[in-house]
């Protein structure tokens, strides 16, 4: 290099500026909305602040209209762990699966990324389709069994925990199974093959030597898994039963609350979201410097 | 440590591994045929069925492709086009502005971090510093513009109190404008990714190379690190394409939910129990995306045999 080292390269400026511009367009607006979520008693949607309050969050306790937040937080919140661990578990024992020789893996794949790219509401509509059929199936089944006070009983198989969550790991397996990928393709293998060398079963192998190191990795498939469902709306909207989502609810609302509310509705689930990452960040951090700790230096 | 029981894994037949790997990939393939592809096979089948006020009927009919159409053949007389014909169009209007505006930004964020930010720490900073967005509600950064945008928003004051406006802007929010700036702001990330990691894997030595034998800074960008970036782009775009196609919560919300998309279709159909029209245009919908990402996928094959 000729030039000395402090200068920047041409369209270094113009670069760094654009990019401030665009961390600002990203960050502002989410700014904005916490910031007026304290806004004061007599505030509107919009500034100026009129004094600063928990007002809106005490009204959003109270709940919005007809629609109960804290049940809605519960149970997205309740649906969002069960993905987390969904995800964790089967992308883990995926990843492992496609080290190994895996007839069809090729086509599997395929269908992974497929269903990472295919626009959303097919995949809703195609999932609430399936419940439905499978409703008229289920009932048609009981009238035929003669099981009059069963079938009367019977509302639907749609729900959270059913069509929803199915749903939404359409949504987080492909970027659990792309990060295992990511993981496996830097892993060494020599760690296991000195574990079997030295006596260990496939299992042991596996939790004393293999888990520890991709654990960091995991971290942040569960953060994708649970912040991902946390918000998810397009893929859950014609695939869940009676009961709603916390971001279904509120993207009902944007159109029938006109106070403040909202935005204290929107600055906790950005809280949630951020105590997720936070977490997940620590907690990854911390299993890699143990890691390292147990490598010695 | 027991060393007779060292040579046990080598006694393992192969064919049990491959075995215990089909076990192992079951319960994501299991997801997948649940909830992917079987929901994918009843959308075809049930395209074709027909329907009354309270029931799906089995069967096999072209009467909801043929009414999605209905009006198509000819423009009327009056020049208009029918309704299918225009939701396309406006779908592809929003797409295309999208997918350029997303590149173009998605480009020089990465082509930034790429090759200007030396330090790899504070690269790593403030790439993380651009996906963290990606972890939050989309709604929230939807209605996160309303405070800005809107009749007596910020952008609105600024422009009055300083005299540029008479009265303050309307087609600021609830407009094509607000959902275009609502899809930027949303899906970027979804072209940064893929990009700046298709620009982290060029070697460093081919720019010097280039700068070496006298190519200026743009030769340098347009004819080594644009092709070289293509496998990036070309996810990239695929991603924000196929978002936008089928999108109708952005354009519901941004637009004050007056605006049209196929996505928005299917939904309002779905919620009236119409499941063969929406599985029909559901169809017709994965058939557009599948040729768009045909035709994406094809151009980075040309740009590599050229």
């Amino acid at each position: 290099m000729s030039r000395p080292a402090v200068s920047r390269a041409a369209g270094f400026w113009p670069l760094a500026l654009f990019f401030a511009a665009f961390v600002l367009f990203m960050y502002g607006p989410m700014l904005v909305i916490v910031v007026l979520s304290f806004q004061g008693p007599e505030g509107g949607l919009t500034f100026p602040l009129r004094g600063v309050s928990l007002h809106w969050f005490d009204k959003l306790a109270q709940g919005l209209g007809v629609v109960d937040i804290g049940a809605a937080l519960k149970r997205s919140f309740g649906l969002g762990l069960a993905v987390m661990v969904c995800t964790v578990v089967f992308s883990v024992l995926a990843g492992l699966a496609f080290r190994k020789k895996l007839a069809g893996g090729q086509a599997l794949f395929l269908v992974v990324v497929a269903s990472l790219i295919m626009p959303s509401i097919i995949v809703s509509l195609g999932i609430g389709l399936e419940f439905r059929l499978l409703d008229s199936g289920i009932k048609a089944a009981l009238e035929a069994l003669g099981q009059q006070d069963l079938l009367e009983n019977y509302g639907t198989a749609l729900g959270l925990f059913t069509s929803a969550m199915g749903a939404h790991l359409t949504w987080t397996l492909p970027f659990g199974l792309l990060i295992m990928f990511a993981v496996f393709n830097r892993f060494n293998p020599a760690y296991e093959e000195a574990a079997a060398d030295l006596g260990a079963t496939p299992w042991q192998g596996f939790a004393h030597v293999v888990l520890p190191l991709i654990a960091p990795a995991l971290v942040g498939i569960g953060m994708f898994g649970f912040t991902l469902s946390w918000d998810e709306i397009a893929r859950t909207s014609q695939a869940i039963g009676d009961v709603n989502t916390l971001p279904l609810e509120l993207q009902g609302l944007t159109t029938t609350v006109t106070t403040p509310s909202i935005y204290a509705l929107g600055t906790v689930t950005m809280v949630v979201s951020f105590v997720v990452m936070g977490l997940a960040v620590a907690l990854s951090s911390l299993l890699g410097r143990r890691q390292r700790k147990a490598r010695g230096p | 440590m027991n060393v007779s029981r060292a040579a046990l894994p080598l006694a393992k037949p192969a064919s049990g591994r491959s075995l215990s790997a089909w076990w192992q990939a079951a319960p994501l393939s299991g997801v997948f045929a649940l909830f992917f592809l079987v929901p994918l096979a009843l959308i075809v089948m049930v395209s074709f069925w027909d329907f009354n006020e309270y029931e799906l009927l089995p069967g096999f009919t072209f009467k909801n492709y043929i009414s999605i159409f209905e009006g198509c053949g000819s423009t009327g007389g009056t020049g208009d086009l029918c309704v299918t014909f225009k939701t396309y169009l406006s779908t592809f209007k929003f797409s295309f502005l999208v997918w350029l505006i997303t590149l173009v930004t998605g480009f020089a964020v990465s082509y930034f971090l790429a090759f200007h930010v030396r330090s790899s720490g504070v690269q790593t900073l403030l790439f993380v510093l651009c996906t963290i967005p990606f972890w939050t509600s989309n709604v929230i950064r939807m209605i996160s513009w309303v405070p800005l945008l809107g009749r007596n928003g910020l952008v609105n004051q600024a422009l009055v109190g300083s005299g540029l406006v008479q009265t303050p802007i309307e087609w600021l929010l609830f407009s094509d404008f607000s959902v275009v700036l609502a899809f930027v702001h949303l899906y970027t990330m979804f072209m940064i990714v893929p990009i700046f990691n298709a620009m982290m894997r060029i070697d460093r030595s081919l720019i010097e190379a280039a700068s070496d034998s006298g190519a200026s800074a743009w030769q340098t960008l347009w004819n080594v690190i644009v092709p070289l970036s293509r496998t990036g782009i070309v996810i990239g775009s695929i991603f924000v394409i196929t978002i936008v196609m089928g999108d109708f919560v952005t354009i519901g919300v941004m637009g004050g939910q007056q605006i049209a998309s196929i996505g928005k279709i299917i939904q309002v159909q779905t919620s009236y129990l119409q499941f063969p029209l929406a599985a029909a245009n559901a169809v017709i919908l994965l058939s557009i995306v599948l040729m768009i990402i045909w035709a994406l996928t094809r151009m980075v094959d040309i740009r590599k045999e050229l």
